[in-house]
């Protein structure tokens, strides 16, 4: 029972993520000419030109769509299910983590089925007389993947943050007159404000990485950040580069958060549970 | 009109579970369909459950990917449990740092944290002038992205421990090595089962990092459903995620039919 139980631990991390960190930024930080490696800015002036800075906002944009999306549809479903009581509750909240145990690779390519050309809902339109729409391979069946992907997300830690909330400060607001939209606006949101910060996180932060659901659903077209590195690394090669970009990545994300984290200055614990 | 909010609500959460549950639906009637299309059912069999087994792409890529959680799901817990226990000592700056160097692969992007392992990986393949991506870089990827959960499972049970039962155990004489198996383990057993159980879905369900780190020949489930996405998914692919969810939902049914009156009780 002493300190020194955790330096397999820290010395494992140290190995296989920071190591591995520092490696990425020397190969941000250097290029290789005339056969020698040199320091150079090079790989960064590159990922800041037009062509990749388009890719970084469409990234950027569709994540955050995204996660606009995912806040608007969760927190009223995060809201019901914090005010069913028992055995109905644990029931739904079952139900609602139970698509996550299935192949997420899987969850998102059956959607093909359902968007494509001959897929159900087209299917369903020429049924009723309708014209078929060209659904898949598009930006917002892209959005519509990242939604389907972090939705649960969203509303878990809404819901716990909903239902930590002391029911006797609503019962107070009540008392001294307060409206439904009072409550709600003035003591239930901000409370559940810790709850919402957590959801955008977990939404946005793997929404604007994701390389997965843009290369199934959105054909490939439209490359975000994540097919942008994936592809450094493995089709072109290029790792100084490719380590560039995932540099840029990390600072945008460190930003994002600190943004985000703005709005909620509780001190957290840190970590998920 | 309460009446009419309750039957908005039930609409409303209709409708997400609709959503949720709507392509695993299709995924589910897929593995049955007689046909090998997408496009249209053509009647119901049970060919692809047949099939599958007799599959050798298929079997091996599911022999990796249980390997690969389990190994790794076993490690992590070992190596995060003692490093909650010597991070639940430490000073609080000491812990800080430590807190802060747990959350990198949690907060980390996937795909940085794959690319990033894969150049350490071959950075050290040149070095030493030997080796090449494979199973065994697979399994450190998945134990390093999975010591972090399972520390941090174990993290709360140790808090809420109270440090004069090992103390007392101490005085009454046991060594700390049976004071530990007698007094702390069984009190932190249930985080380590969590972290450990949260390890083997993680790692079963990774695929951006074990798509950087793994080697030729060595697929995971993910990795060959990836592949198999260009030139379309075999519907064995369906039948066999059919088969892992419908364990998987019994076995979490179970579960959480045990823990229900355990924490009634509480």
């Amino acid at each position: 029972m002493k300190r020194s139980a955790a330096y397999p631990y820290l010395a494992w991390l140290a190995v296989f993520t920071i190591i591995p960190l520092i490696l990425v930024l020397y190969y941000a930080f250097t290029s290789v000419s005339d056969g020698a490696v040199k320091f150079s800015p090079d790989n960064f002036v590159r990922a800041f030109e037009p062509m990749y800075l388009i890719v970084m906002w469409r990234s950027f944009v569709l994540a955050l769509a995204a996660t606009a999306i995912c806040f608007l549809i969760g927190y009223p479903a995060a809201y019901i299910l914090a005010r069913k009581v028992g055995e109905k509750k644990s029931t739904l909240l079952f139900l609602l983590l139970v698509p996550m145990w299935m192949n997420f690779l899987l969850r998102t390519y059956s959607w093909l089925t359902i968007l494509e050309r001959n897929g159900i809902i087209n299917n369903a339109l020429f049924a009723l007389g309708l014209p078929k729409m060209d659904l898949l391979y598009t930006r917002e069946a892209v959005v519509l993947g990242m939604v389907y992907n972090f939705l649960s997300f969203m509303i878990l830690p809404i819901y716990t943050a909903l239902s930590k909330i002391d029911a006797s400060l609503i019962e107070a607001a009540q008392d001294l007159g307060a409206g439904k939209m009072n409550v709600f606006f003035r003591v239930i949101f901000p409370l559940s404000l810790p709850g919402v910060v957590s959801g955008v996180t977990m939404v946005f932060l793997p929404a604007i990485t994701t390389f997965v659901i843009p290369n199934l659903l959105g054909g490939g077209k439209d490359a975000l950040i994540g097919s942008l590195i994936e592809q450094q690394f493995l089709r072109v090669g290029d790792w100084r580069f490719g380590s560039a970009v995932s540099v840029v990545i990390m600072g945008l994300i460190v930003i994002a958060m600190s943004l985000f984290y703005a709005v909620d200055s509780d001190e957290g614990e840190g970590g998920l549970f | 009109m309460k009446r009419l909010a309750d039957i908005c609500s039930k609409f409303y959460l209709g409708l997400i579970f609709l959503f949720l549950y709507a392509p695993i639906g299709v995924l589910v009637a897929l593995s049955f369909n007689e046909s090998r299309s997408r496009a249209h059912w053509s009647g119901f069999s049970l060919r692809w459950y047949a099939e599958l087994f007799k599959d050798p792409e298929i079997m091996k890529a599911l022999y990796y990917t249980l390997l690969v959680a389990a190994l790794s799901a076993f490690l992590a817990s070992v190596i995060g449990t003692l490093g909650a226990i010597g991070i639940d000592r430490m000073t609080k700056t000491q812990k800080k740092i430590a807190m802060n160097i747990t959350n990198i692969p949690v907060m980390n992007p996937d795909i940085v944290t794959g690319v990033s392992m894969m150049i350490l990986f071959v950075f050290a393949f040149s070095l030493f002038n030997a080796g090449s991506l494979g199973f065994g870089t697979l399994l450190l990827s998945h134990v390093t992205f999975n010591a972090p959960y399972a520390a941090l499972a174990v993290l709360p049970k140790l808090r809420s421990l109270d440090s004069r039962m090992y103390e007392a155990a101490l005085d009454l004489g046991a060594t700390p090595r049976s004071a530990f198996f007698k007094v702390i383990f069984p009190e932190i057993a249930p985080g380590i089962i969590s972290g450990a159980l949260l390890s083997f879905t993680l790692s079963v369900d990774d695929f951006v990092i074990s798509f950087f780190t793994t080697g030729a020949g060595v697929n995971t489930l993910s990795i060959l459903i990836y592949s198999m996405a260009r030139r379309g998914i075999n519907p064995k692919i369906n039948a066999l995620s059919a088969i892992m969810f419908l364990v998987v939902i019994v076995m979490l049914y179970i579960v959480d039919k045990r823990q229900r009156p355990k924490t009634e009780k509480l």
